[in-house]
């Protein structure tokens, strides 16, 4: 005869259960903090993203967030039911109505307990998404900066010259990109002035292309005024080397700094939820000793798993072919009956 | 004839006192927002002062931060104080601290008022701080090479994009003083020399701002040179040149920035010195129902409180005369003391002089 042996059993006296219901009652009351936290952080997430959206056309996911969002407040739902419920076993008459929930609640916190790992494992995953749909972006906004006349595009301009001041960067890779779009509009130049005219006419697609940045490109900690026409160009300034000079105009771009501020949040936010993981994993294979209070005097037996963990996996198996076999017979009864 | 008086039972005593030492409490935590506050203002005062010439306003946040400290103290003290009040015979113990301890309530809630007076007063001073310390930094704005004014360039700049300002008290102050240093000037280019001749003081005055004064709300890239001559630019009308550059002086717009912050300061100092007041009255009443108790004799009688037991004019009369006589204690020591041996028959005259004091609590 095989004895089924629970899985890393401990005995329980009064004592220790009393002990035991207090300090779970205590880390349930702190993940529902979390759960608050997790909600928070989805909510700052979602605002960071809206904020920075014309950044990236309007294009980027809001899938992240949202889940974040969902996830914290489920967290914070099932671990306030959790707590009660901790707080009513020490008494069997309170106990008594929660007892046929416990089950299924059991269930219900493993099955949050997978949705939390996959919204950590998005979190790490996302970043991709998010730093291709800020290229694309970015490569979008420095086309449309002049287009401040244009309806839908006439804050690009503001946008970006913020974005440049507030992140230090200039460009999608690095400053170089402002060389290769027109960004004056055509309304600031003099068509009439030969320069004007030959510059236009130097290039394919007629468009006024210079060797210069916008304002915001601009370093404050420069030693001498910012430089931001004629950057290639060692002698239209005095004493001036482009090559050696770093401190002028931001050498890094703005992908690289957007994307970094993004990634460093994701990545603090996909850390707490792997600790809530954690955290959660702890808690709910303790709550099985609280199954049995009938006899509040008498030691009671608490464990992780009813069985041994083969048992319980190898239950699980045969439960999930089972159903699978009843489709089957389903499926197989339908078509003979179509037949 | 008392001011403020009230009979108080025992009942009502006891309650009085339990009320008092909650507001106590209530106060340990008002002192400890006014010390939050003077540090707040401390440690925004000094975030600019490379642009703000002290002229002594820092002794305003220091004012708030030591009556903060001391409120914290004294109204510990109070509390305590007053959970002993509830018991007659426990009051007994601190029957000699009760008036000192009320005289410096007195003392502390008029430094708190002085503190909210002086919140909104300072406001000439720290124009008149602000218009020297932004003109001397736009004065050394190009002294990049000069320690100790070499981040004053950076400064200025974060500054101007921050705030969203230009210059002193408009964009034209740049005008006026050299903003780009001799080392970037080409001193063999004939313009150079020109420009540099053209004025007294052999300075480099353009008609130009640096970058932080341009704005980021401008339809067109942003004109930094040649900004008095409209003709110099194509399609530089009055709209273009309205948004091009930010117009406000970063004087006003750091006014307006410490003004709002002293308002706010300002008004909750106010709120906390109304809340001492109160818990001043409270302890006054305490303190003299609880003497005349002592007086009485039976604890558990009615007795009487007040704020004053005569009237202002006597009151004031008679401490008047209190520092009139302790003044002529220590003048009649100083007659002659090596010579005179003070006698018997004068040894008996002094003291009960100055006993003639009248009591008065």
């Amino acid at each position: 005869m095989i004895v089924k042996m629970p899985f890393m059993p401990v005995k329980f006296n009064l004592q220790k259960r009393v002990k035991l219901a207090q300090g779970l009652w205590m880390i349930y009351w702190l993940s529902v903090i979390v759960g608050i936290l997790i909600f928070s952080l989805g909510i700052f997430f979602k605002i960071e993203l809206r904020k920075r959206s014309e950044m990236m056309d309007s294009n980027e996911s809001h899938l992240v967030p949202n889940l974040l969002i969902l996830v914290g407040l489920m967290a914070c739902g099932l671990n306030a039911f959790g707590g009660k419920v901790c707080h009513d076993s020490l008494d069997p008459m309170k106990f008594a109505k929660w007892k046929p929930m416990l089950r299924s609640y059991l269930l219900l916190c493993c099955g949050f307990n997978g949705l939390l790992l996959l919204t950590a494992v998005l979190c790490f995953l996302m970043q991709f998404a998010v730093y291709l749909t800020l290229a694309e972006g970015l490569k979008n906004s420095i086309k449309f900066y002049k287009d401040t006349d244009t309806p839908g595009r006439c804050f690009m301009k503001r946008t970006l010259d913020m974005t440049q001041i507030e992140f230090r960067c200039c460009g999608n890779n690095n400053f170089r990109d402002w060389f290769e779009v027109q960004w004056i509009s055509n309304r600031y130049l003099d068509m009439s002035n030969d320069l004007v005219k030959d510059r236009v006419l130097s290039n394919v697609e007629g468009k006024y292309l210079m060797d210069s940045v916008p304002f915001s490109c601009c370093n404050p900690g420069s030693p001498r005024p910012c430089i931001q026409h004629h950057l290639t160009n060692n002698s239209a300034h005095y004493d001036y080397d482009h090559r050696i000079e770093e401190l002028n105009i931001w050498t890094r771009g703005c992908r690289e700094a957007l994307f970094s501020y993004f990634s460093s949040m994701m990545n603090s936010i996909g850390m707490l939820i792997l600790a809530t993981i954690i955290l959660e994993v702890r808690l709910h294979p303790q709550h099985t000793t609280m199954e049995d209070p009938e006899n509040p005097e008498c030691e009671s037996d608490g464990w992780l798993l009813e069985k041994g963990v083969k048992e319980t996996f190898g239950e699980l198996f045969s439960k999930m072919k089972i159903l699978g076999k009843k489709n089957q017979v389903d499926e197989g009864g339908d078509a003979e009956a179509t037949t | 004839m008392a001011v403020g008086k009230l009979t108080f039972t025992k009942a009502e005593r006891e309650k009085l006192a339990e009320f008092l030492w909650l507001l106590n409490w209530i106060s340990v935590l008002t002192g400890a927002i006014l010390f939050g506050l003077g540090l707040f203002l401390k440690v925004e005062i000094q975030k600019r002062q490379e642009v703000m010439l002290e002229q002594g306003i820092l002794y305003v946040p220091h004012m708030l931060i030591t009556t903060g400290l001391v409120a914290c103290a004294i109204n510990f003290l109070g509390g305590k104080i007053c959970l002993d009040c509830t018991d007659t015979n426990k009051f007994l113990r601190w029957k000699m601290v009760m008036m000192p301890y009320v005289v410096c309530t007195l003392v502390f809630t008029a430094c708190v008022l002085a503190g909210a007076v002086m919140c909104y007063s300072i406001s000439s001073q720290l124009e008149e701080a602000l218009f020297l310390g932004l003109r001397n930094a736009m004065r050394y704005y190009k002294d990049t090479d000069t320690p100790g004014r070499c981040y004053l360039k950076k400064t200025l700049d974060l500054l101007q994009i921050q705030f969203q300002c230009c210059g002193n008290s408009g964009y034209r102050d740049w005008f006026q003083v050299q903003w780009v240093s001799s080392r970037y000037l080409d001193m063999n280019n004939s313009s150079v020399r020109d420009r540099l001749r053209s004025n007294v003081d052999r300075k480099y005055l353009m008609d130009g701002v640096p970058f932080s004064c341009c704005s980021t709300a401008s339809p067109r890239p942003c004109i930094q040179q040649r900004l008095s001559d409209r003709s110099a630019h194509f399609n530089f009308d009055r709209q273009s040149q309205q948004l091009n550059l930010w117009r406000r002086g970063c004087r006003s717009a750091l006014m307006e920035h410490y003004t709002q912050i002293l308002q706010s300061i300002g008004l909750t100092v106010l709120l906390i010195w109304l809340f001492e007041l109160l818990v001043l009255t409270g302890v006054r009443y305490l303190q003299t129902a609880m003497e005349n108790v002592i007086r009485l004799g039976d604890p558990d009688s009615e007795s009487e409180g007040w704020i004053l037991e005569n009237s202002l004019a006597e009151t004031a009369r008679s401490n008047f005369n209190i520092i009139k006589n302790l003044g002529k204690c220590y003048q009649g020591d100083d007659d002659d003391p090596n010579i005179n041996i003070p006698s018997a028959a004068t040894e008996r005259e002094l003291p009960s002089r100055c006993a003639h004091i009248p009591e008065t609590s």
